[in-house]
């Protein structure tokens, strides 16, 4: 038996001193943690508990932002007056996730820190450079329907799954970081994962023993949020491709634009591309059209997921088009 | 009249308490050890070395087996035609056939220390080269031998199909490809195997008992009588679990090696690999028809894929020959031998994914001809079978079409395919019939009736979620005039009179049949030993007229209670047994053609831009000769018709071609339906009474539900969006090129 030892931190010093231990890692909702340890893609020999440390907390910020602990669940996230009220997009993008009984016990860091759902990543007896560096891409010349089409590399063409952290790239979340040393630092949400490059399994910019404190959301832009999900079923899945808009007009002129995709990259794929291309331009299916073209510029299928890149177009001028006419 | 009412489980209170106890579940026998499968990586090859030393100094390893230590075992008898009774080796040669195919076996004392340690057996292989990939090697697709299931023609041909075909002037010639599917039921694949001296007691998860006894046998060449099967609660299995497979095998292997309970289940992702796959197919469907729908041929070729060393024959090109009405008729089947896990029988074989082809290909054949799909249905009714020219014995398929027809408003369908849009939503209507043959196999059941007046019935039938335990507690309360609560039944054990367990849609009509002839032998016994008895107040009456009604038996104005007429003349209880036919000792079967039917009705919204499909309502209308309990029914042909939905948009096992593996090997991307696809769904029978089935009017509906409920689905989204696709499932990607351009 794969022995580990377990504790629960009493405080977040405490925590990252605790996670010092070699071998050592955070548990929090464990929603994909203990899935993974079961198939022995996770080893840990030692959890630090960090669920019921005090930063469930939703708060209001003096400047209109709100922060959000890094435990709360995303349950009571999404349902939070705050997080619904000003930031729709991400109650939206956090209900269109797993299921009911999942949200309850997933954290918000927890969710920013899940791994891809690639099959073979799962899978220990298959390649996969992020699992086993240097041992190779099972997903390339594989199955790869799921896979992403922006951003990728001959190392991995893995996605990141969370439908919160799309969210949070259009509302320029930061995430709050607590070092082992006790200092704290903050990092733009679209800048905390990584592209996967010649080093996938190195997936955010956390440094070692590094935890995730919270997670705090400026003032809303002006304009309408929405997100929109696409998938096979109805519910309980991944998004083949999911967009987050934030967008405002005056006159029928788009005066303010953001967009991020989910399911399309090893990241939250926020499109400066696609913004650029809206802002200034009139309200209409044209010019979502070459908004969605300009995101897409650069994006390469694997066979599979090819319709993804069309898919992505389609669902990005729809959400735009529901945005704007209040849909 | 209990039979037929909605009665409540009678198992449904222990179920929901947790106290309904499965395989895994039994502690009686003191603490098991746990087995943990090791599973080849290799899709086709061979051992060259095995070194167990590191998994046999884990902490808690009791025993490590392999093809070197594994006991000597039986093979599968061909000649049995139903495969489930034959023996299966595990662990019998260095050979690998498939991926994922046991190499090893670790017995530890948890179940985590057997796990952990089944990662440290270190192998090698010699891998070969194997054929996984079901499109590049149908060309070396064969004609099988053998008779399917041993009862059934591979091919049968009426008339001339290709001159009836060609001179039609509506001719539809399509080619349809379905994919592999599994099983998956939600209690995996599990056993617990106790040793008692020279005996095994074996608590598995199956459908036959019989089938699982005679298996473990054989495998082990010992007496059969050696082997005692509890299987009280099964929790799910269609087809899965007809048979037993390598985690029992190599349980019993474990067990008698090592003189302990040992427990062993499949974990999620080995179910895909170590049960059975419904094959892959490749359909070619040909309907030459009069410009007025009348179909003068149809053809049904299928070609599927079988594992190279044990061969498997879906009956999905039978699907055809009780269908419709037509004088020119072929069906064909061919196998295309991989390298993948074993083909076996997966809900509805061979009407599930035969219908999904055919009644799309009808579907085509009534917009090609501009009819409304039901209305080329009815005109192309048989009135005796078509291939075999005898009579039905009660169909009523066109009632079934009529009836749905009328309550889904189908009146209301786009008659041109893609006319409709509601918002986002490309809204569209469709509908297919579904048809399955009704089989019949031996049976026996006995109903003993104790001096306190309750009936025990016993039969080594199993309830594997259907409502075996609540119908068979309706049959015999029927049958005996006792109230339902006094009515005990016992299955699933060996020592039970021997059923044909669940399978096939026959195990209520089967079952039931059993106990209710033996409750017609217990009456006759009671009312001749009251005739017989001087202190009876039936003494000396003629019996022909004696009503058994509230627990007590009446003839003329006189009636005395069971329990008194039991307590006197047999204190200890009586008992009686009743039997079912094989389908082939009964003229029945030579006579007529038995089949339930049925016509499924659905309407769906495809995304105008993502072309995400949606179920919006589903109704199926099925005519099943009498039903024995309206609740378990209805349960049974809903789950069927969400499975439907799922085999037309969603399920599919995919292989890696490169390994052979199947890749999707979790319930988070094997897709199945989710309770939001399917919100409105319904299910109704038809009042019915099929006298040629059996006494008592009954035919299995178990598989029905599945059967034409996908294609209902398909003609849907075509008549949503005017995009045809073939290729099942329906994912959005194959619906996407053909969506309209993109609307403000």
């Amino acid at each position: 038996m794969r022995s580990f030892t377990y504790e629960r931190a009493t405080d977040a010093r405490a925590a990252v001193a605790a996670v010092s231990r070699p071998g050592a890692k955070f548990i929090s909702g464990g929603t994909n943690l203990l899935d993974l340890m079961k198939l022995e893609v996770e080893r840990p020999s030692h959890l630090v508990d960090i669920s019921r440390l005090p930063l469930r907390g939703i708060e209001e910020l003096p400047d209109g932002g709100v922060r959000i602990g890094a435990q709360a669940a995303n349950s009571d996230t999404a349902a939070d007056v705050l997080v619904r009220s000003r930031y729709p997009v991400l109650s939206q993008a956090l209900v269109a996730g797993a299921s009911g009984q999942l949200r309850n016990k997933a954290s918000i860091g927890g969710n920013l820190l899940q791994r891809t759902r690639c099959p073979y990543f799962y899978d220990t007896a298959a390649d996969c450079n992020k699992r086993e560096p240097s041992s190779g891409c099972s997903a390339i010349g594989g199955f790869n329907r799921i896979h992403a089409i922006l951003g990728a590399s001959g190392a991995c063409i893995a996605t990141h799954p969370s439908d919160m952290a799309v969210a949070m790239a259009v509302l320029g979340a930061h995430v709050e970081l607590l070092g082992a040393d006790g200092s704290a630092r903050r990092v733009a949400v679209t800048d905390f994962h990584r592209l996967p490059g010649d080093t996938p399994h190195v997936e955010t910019v956390l440094e070692p023993r590094e935890m995730i404190t919270g997670v705090v959301l400026p003032p809303p832009p002006p304009g309408r949020q929405l997100y929109r999900k696409v998938r096979d079923r109805a519910s309980y899945e991944f998004a083949l491709v999911s967009v987050a808009v934030i967008v405002a007009t005056e006159r029928g002129v788009i005066s303010g634009a953001r967009v991020a995709f989910g399911g399309v990259a090893h990241k939250p794929w926020r499109s400066v591309e696609a913004e650029a291309a809206l802002i200034g331009r009139p309200a209409a299916m044209a010019t979502y059209r070459v908004a969605a073209e300009a995101a897409m510029r650069g994006a390469v299928g694997q066979g599979q997921n090819d319709f993804k890149i069309e898919l992505a177009v389609r669902t990005l001028c729809r959400t735009l088009a529901d945005a704007i006419q209040g849909r | 009249m209990v039979i037929g009412q909605a009665l409540n489980r009678v198992d449904g209170p222990l179920k929901v308490a947790g106290r309904a106890t499965y395989a895994y579940e039994h502690w009686d026998d003191g603490p098991p050890l746990y087995g943990f499968i090791v599973g080849a990586t290799i899709g086709i090859g061979r051992i060259t070395r095995i070194d167990t030393s590191r998994a046999e100094r884990s902490p808690g390893v009791q025993l490590v087996m392999t093809h070197h230590d594994a006991p000597a075992q039986g093979s599968p008898d061909l000649s049995i035609p139903f495969e489930y009774w034959r023996a299966y080796p595990v662990l019998s040669s260095p050979d690998v056939h498939h991926y994922g195919e046991p190499v090893a076996l670790v017995v530890a004392t948890t179940f985590e220390q057997a796990r952990a340690a089944a990662a440290l057996v270190d192998l090698e292989y010699a891998g070969g080269s194997g054929s996984y990939d079901f499109a590049a090697c149908v060309d070396q697709a064969y004609a099988p031998d053998n008779l399917i299931f041993g009862i059934l023609p591979t091919d049968t041909a009426v008339g001339d199909l290709d001159a009836g075909f060609d001179s039609a002037p509506v001719r539809i010639d399509e080619r349809y490809t379905t994919p592999y599917e599994l099983s998956q039921p939600m209690e995996p694949h599990a056993c617990l195997v106790v040793p008692d001296g020279e005996d095994l007691i074996v608590y598995v998860s199956t459908q036959i008992v019989d089938a699982a006894r005679a298996s473990i046998a054989s495998t082990l060449r010992i007496d059969p009588e050696r082997i005692h099967i509890i299987t009280p609660y099964v929790g799910g299995g269609f087809g899965s679990k007809l048979r037993i497979h390598s985690e029992t095998i190599l349980a019993v292997f474990a067990a008698r090696a090592l003189r302990r309970p040992v427990k062993l289940a499949l974990t999620r992702q080995q179910i895909f690999h170590l049960t059975g796959v419904r094959p892959t197919s490749s359909q070619r469907v040909r309907l030459g028809a009069q410009r007025d729908g009348r179909l003068v041929a149809i053809a049904h070729e299928v070609t599927m894929h079988t594992n190279r060393h044990s061969e498997y024959i879906e009956p999905t090109a039978t699907t055809t020959r009780g269908l419709y009405a037509a004088p020119h008729r072929l069906t064909r089947t061919w196998l295309t031998p991989l390298d993948l896990p074993r083909g076996e029988d997966v809900r509805a074989p061979g009407e599930a994914p035969g219908l999904l082809a055919v009644e799309s290909a009808m579907d085509e054949l009534a917009h090609a001809v501009g009819m409304d799909p039901v209305e080329l249905r009815i005109r192309n009714e048989p009135t005796v079978d078509p291939e075999r020219g005898v009579p039905f014995s009660d169909r009523h398929l066109v009632d079934c079409l009529r009836e749905g027809a009328r309550r889904f408003d189908w009146e209301r369908r786009p008659a041109t395919p893609a006319s409709v849009r509601e918002g986002q939503w490309l809204v569209g209507y469709g509908m297919a019939a579904a048809i399955r043959g009704h089989f019949q196999a031996p049976t026996t059941g006995r109903v003993r009736l104790a001096a306190d007046g309750t009936a025990a019935v016993q039969s080594d039938m199993t309830d594997i979620g259907t409502g075996t335990y609540t119908i068979l507690t309706q049959v015999a309360a029927d049958g005996l005039g006792l109230p339902p609560g006094r009515v005990r039944v016992e299955l699933g054990r060996s020592e039970y009179p021997v059923s044909m367990g669940s399978g096939g849609s026959w195990g209520a009509a089967n079952s039931s049949t059993a106990v209710h002839r033996a409750c017609e032998a217990l009456r006759e016994k009671l009312v001749t030993t009251a005739r017989n008895d001087a202190r009876s107040a039936l003494h000396g009456l003629d019996p022909a007229g004696a009503e058994f009604s509230g627990g007590r038996v009446s003839i003329g104005g006189v009636s005395e209670a069971l329990s008194e007429i039991v307590a006197r003349n047999h204190p200890e209880g009586v008992e009686a047994e009743g039997e079912t036919l094989a389908m082939t000792d009964d003229p029945n079967y030579r006579d007529y053609a038995l089949h339930t039917y049925g016509a499924h009705f659905a309407e769906v919204g495809v995304d105008a831009d993502t072309a995400e499909i949606r179920l919006r309502r589903m109704l199926g209308v099925f005519s099943v000769g009498r039903v024995l309990n309206a609740k378990t029914a209805r349960s049974q042909l809903i789950g069927g018709m969400i499975w439907g939905l799922g085999a037309a948009l969603e399920e599919e096992a995919v292989v890696d071609p490169r390994s052979g593996a199947f890749v999707n090997r979790d319930l988070a991307q094997y897709m199945v339906p989710v309770h939001a696809d399917a919100v409105e769904v319904d299910a109704v029978v038809l009042d019915g009474f099929d006298d040629k089935a059996n006494v008592l009017g009954a035919k299995g509906l178990g598989e029905l539900g599945i059967c034409g409920a996908g294609a209902a689905v398909a003609n849907a989204v075509f008549n949503a969006t005017g995009v045809r696709v073939r290729d099942f499932p329906i994912t959005l990607e194959k619906v996407l090129p053909g969506l309209p351009p993109m609307e403000d």
